[in-house]
C-alpha cells in the first residue's frame, strides 16, 4: 500500500467497508407506529437511519445490529430480527 | 440532521462515540476542523486509507492535539480566516491523564479552540485500564475486582473544574441521552470567543459491560441517578443546571453493568454502594439538582 504524504486519505472513505455483515439482529420497522420523531435516526451510532420518501429506514449495508434504535423508539416500532443467512 | 460522519467505520456496535461525534458535528457544520488525539476515535475512524470524516481532521500524537489545534488556530488567524470552528475531540484518557500539559497550555494562551472529551471512564481502546476519570469503585483490567482489591480505589479527576480553575470563558457537561442540550452546548460554544471545554458521558459497551442496545438508556441514568450532573459554566459562575424530576437511586444505574458486577455479590459491597450513592447525593447538593 502506497503511503500518500502526510496520510491524507478522501472524506467519507470508510464507506467502502460494509459494516452490515457485523449484525446478528437487524431492525424490522414497522411504518404503521412510526410517528417520525426521528430519534433512531439521532441515536443511531453509525449514522444509517435516513428518511427515504418519508419513511425512516435502516441502511442493511452499514446496520451493525446494535438495537439502539429498537430500545430507544417511544412507539417500540422497531423490532430486532435474528438474521439467519 | 446533516451527516458529517461517515458509516462503515470501525466502532463496537452500540459504541456512544460515534453518535456524540455525530451531534457535535451536526452542531458546529461543515466549516469546521477538527483535532483528535490518540484513542477509540483516531483508530475507528481512520483506519489507513479510510476515513470517516467529511470535515478537515488531523491527528498526530496522544498528548499533544489540543497543541495541533493552537497551530491551526494561530495559522488560521494569519490568513485571516477567523470564521473557521476548530474543535478538538478526544477521549477521557488523552485529555485527563495523558494531553493533560498541552490542554492547560491551549486554555491558558486562550485560543479560539473548543475542546469535546467525549467521557468513556477508562482507555477503552487497549482494554479497558483505569483512567483518572473511572469513577470510585469501578473494575477496570488495571484495578479489577476480587479478594484483594474492590475496584478503583481513587475518585473521578473534576476535569470540569480543572478547566474552570484555568479561567475558560464556557465550560460544560452533556450527555449522549440527550441530544438537543448537546447540541445546544456545543453551539455555544462555539459562540463564545476563547477556549470552552464540553465534557460527554459516552458509555462504552465494551469496557462497561451492558446488554446491547441499552447505550443511551444508561447515560441518561447516569444523570438520573445524578452521578453525571448536567451543567454549564460561564465565565466561572455556575449558569444553568439539568434539574432532576425524579432521582433514582444509584444501584439501578450501578446493577445493569459489568464493571461493578462484584458491588453486588462481595460482602463489602452495600457499603461501596452506599459511598457510591454518597458521591450522588454530594452532586445534588453542590449543583442544586433536585427541587
Amino acid at each position: 500500500m502506497k503511503l500518500t504524504i502526510g496520510a491524507v486519505v478522501e472524506p467519507g472513505s470508510t464507506m467502502v467497508t460494509k459494516t452490515g455483515a457485523w449484525r446478528t439482529f437487524a431492525p424490522v420497522v414497522d411504518h404503521k407506529k412510526c410517528i417520525k420523531c426521528s430519534l433512531c435516526e439521532i441515536y443511531c451510532p453509525e449514522a444509517c437511519i435516513h428518511q427515504v420518501e418519508g419513511l425512516f429506514v435502516p441502511d442493511l449495508d452499514y446496520c451493525k445490529g446494535c438495537g439502539i434504535c429498537s430500545h430507544e423508539c417511544p412507539r417500540k416500532a422497531i423490532t430486532m430480527i435474528l438474521e439467519e443467512k | 440532521m446533516q451527516n458529517l460522519f461517515a458509516p462503515g467505520h470501525r466502532a463496537c456496535a452500540g459504541c456512544a462515540m460515534p453518535t456524540t461525534v455525530k451531534l457535535i458535528l451536526d452542531a458546529a457544520g461543515p466549516n469546521t476542523v477538527v483535532a483528535s488525539p490518540t484513542g477509540c476515535l483516531e483508530v475507528v475512524s481512520t483506519p489507513y486509507p479510510e476515513s470517516a470524516w467529511m470535515v478537515p481532521w488531523v491527528h498526530s500524537l496522544f498528548e499533544n492535539a489540543s497543541a495541533v489545534a493552537s497551530g491551526i488556530e494561530v495559522a488560521l488567524k494569519r490568513f485571516g480566516k477567523t470564521d473557521i470552528n476548530i474543535l478538538v475531540i478526544g477521549g477521557d484518557g488523552s485529555t485527563l491523564d495523558i494531553g493533560m500539559g498541552c490542554i492547560s497550555g491551549m486554555f491558558d494562551r486562550g485560543h479560539n479552540v473548543k475542546y469535546i472529551c467525549y467521557d468513556n471512564e477508562a482507555y477503552m481502546n487497549t482494554g479497558v485500564q483505569r483512567s483518572s476519570s473511572t469513577p470510585y469503585g469501578t473494575s477496570t483490567s488495571t484495578t479489577p475486582s476480587g479478594k484483594a482489591s474492590f475496584g478503583n480505589p481513587r475518585p473521578k479527576k473534576d476535569m470540569p473544574a480543572i478547566a474552570v480553575a484555568h479561567k475558560v470563558p464556557y465550560v460544560a457537561t452533556a450527555s449522549v441521552a440527550y441530544p438537543v442540550d448537546l447540541r445546544n452546548k456545543v453551539k455555544k460554544a462555539i459562540a463564545t470567543p476563547g477556549p470552552a471545554y464540553l465534557q460527554v458521558n459516552a458509555p462504552c459497551i465494551t469496557g462497561w459491560n451492558f446488554e446491547a442496545g441499552n447505550t443511551v438508556e444508561l447515560s441518561r441514568l447516569s444523570v438520573e441517578t445524578c452521578l453525571w450532573p448536567l451543567y454549564e459554566y460561564i465565565n466561572g459562575e455556575l449558569a444553568s443546571v439539568k434539574k432532576i424530576r425524579s432521582k433514582k437511586p444509584v444501584e439501578e444505574y450501578l446493577k445493569v453493568q459489568g464493571r461493578y458486577r462484584h458491588l453486588f455479590k462481595s460482602p463489602d459491597g452495600a457499603e461501596l454502594i452506599r459511598k457510591i450513592q454518597a458521591i450522588a447525593d454530594a452532586n445534588v447538593k453542590k449543583f442544586g439538582l433536585v427541587d
